[in-house]
């Protein structure tokens, strides 16, 4: 009787495989709705991120920002949003952007920062535009922190996504929250294996991703 | 009648007791993290080939979900507030670790050379120099910590209302009474931002020879 045991009873119960509460349906909401949260934060805090630090202004502002929104609860947040908007996918979206935001943000504003000046002085010098110094010199550069920040957004948004069951909706949290309730311990730690598996999931493709994408005289010298 | 703070007496407690719960649910856990990181870091300095692998295994427990980790654990230890407090704990020790490493190896050779200069043994010169030097990095590893801490305790009601301020969502919802989750979020924002001020405080007190820079 240990958690092994009821992960196999979970997986190998053909029940849980078809229908709305399928674990292929269930996974595909649960990577809907956080590809949707890492692209609004995104949209964000890149854009607002890469500027900032290109300019160097905002610094103060934007860890106060930061500091605040890291503050916010999660959780709260989002049986707050639930509790004043009602049933949807706003009540689900603001919790996860609110939390996803600070870390793409400070990361991408660290990551320009910290770009070695004499290459940004070199491209100057040879009369580039300010934003190809942007986007050929400094981006990057910095791209693999700037990685490392959306991995980690992406990450807290696959475990926070989890919770949206408890406010009816789906995603993987449903097997979690719904097998709590039923007192269905198989479907619990069935529901919690997958949130793990899609979470370590999303570190690995983060990984191949920064492997194919960081140009290796960067990957190099890091 | 249905104030602010008029809290549901099913969670058994008052405002200022679930506050006093919810920061020993959130705060033990850290001070746990940072017992157990302090010698698990001092090995990695020590012994440089063992920080990949750590660094590997603290990034793979970081990603799992805490929910899922509340879980798995109540068939160990049940709805009771430990299962809260030990994912809580290694997520802690998972943000210290690497935050001590780095402050640690911070510390300039010359530093260390004149400390052995000095006389000071290996634990004298832990205990004096690099700890001291580190502090700045320790303190911003547990700002991180504690902060987070406060905010994931508040899910701890999914496990048998185990989750302090957060018991208030779940009340919310079946009193229909949405001031109650405005509270705990106010409450629980409000604590975080000020347990992370006192943190930075006591860097400042810690640290007196440092410039005082916003940052």
């Amino acid at each position: 009787m240990n958690v092994l045991n009821f992960i196999n009873a979970f997986f190998s119960d053909s029940a849980h495989w078809k229908g709305y509460d399928g674990i292929p349906t269930r996974l595909w909401e649960h990577i809907l709705y956080s590809l949707v949260a890492l692209g609004i934060a995104a949209g964000i805090g890149l854009p607002v991120g890469l500027l900032t630090g290109h300019t160097g202004r905002g610094g103060n502002a934007l860890s106060l920002i930061a500091t605040a929104a890291r503050a916010l609860p999660s959780f709260g947040l989002l049986v707050l949003m639930f509790v004043v908007l009602g049933l949807g996918l706003l009540p689900v979206m603001i919790p996860l952007v609110v939390l996803a935001v600070p870390p793409i943000l400070v990361t991408t504003y660290e990551a320009v920062r910290s770009v070695d000046p004499s290459p940004v002085d070199a491209a100057r010098g040879m009369g580039m535009h300010e934003s190809r110094i942007l986007l050929q010199v400094e981006l990057p550069v910095a791209l693999p922190l700037i990685l490392s920040g959306l991995r980690s957004a992406a990450i807290q948004i696959v475990s926070t996504a989890t919770i949206a069951a408890y406010v009816s909706l789906g995603g993987l949290g449903r097997y979690i929250v719904d097998g709590l309730y039923q007192r269905d311990y198989e479907k619990v730690v069935g529901g919690a294996t997958l949130v793990a598996v899609l979470a370590l999931a999303t570190l690995g493709l983060f990984w191949a991703v920064g492997r194919l994408a960081v140009s290796p005289g960067v990957r190099r010298s890091n | 009648m249905s104030g602010f703070f008029d809290i549901p007496s099913d969670l058994q407690h008052s405002w200022l007791g679930l506050i006093g719960l919810h920061l020993r649910e959130a705060l033990l856990p850290v001070l746990a993290g940072l017992v157990l990181a302090l010698p698990i870091a001092q090995l990695c300095v020590r012994f440089r080939w063992l920080y990949p692998p750590v660094l590997w295994v603290t990034t793979v427990l970081y990603a799992i979900p805490s929910l899922a980790f509340f879980v798995v654990l109540i068939d160990y230890t049940g709805q009771t507030e430990l299962t809260v407090m030990i994912p809580l704990a290694v997520y802690s020790l998972v943000i210290l670790v690497p935050a001590i490493v780095d402050g640690v190896r911070s510390v300039p050779q010359e530093t260390l050379a004149a400390a052995t200069a000095m006389g000071f043994g290996p634990l004298r010169r832990y205990v004096q120099v690099q700890l001291p030097i580190a502090v700045p990095a320790i303190i911003a590893g547990l700002r991180v910590a504690v902060v987070s801490s406060i905010s994931l305790v508040s899910v701890g009601t999914l496990i048998g209302n185990q989750g302090a301020l957060g018991n208030l969502l779940a009340d919310s919802m079946f009193y229909h009474r949405p001031e109650l989750a405005v509270n705990s979020v106010v409450t629980t924002a409000v604590l975080a931002i000020v347990i992370d001020a006192l943190l930075v405080g006591l860097r400042h007190l810690l640290t007196p020879w440092m410039e005082d820079t916003a940052k």
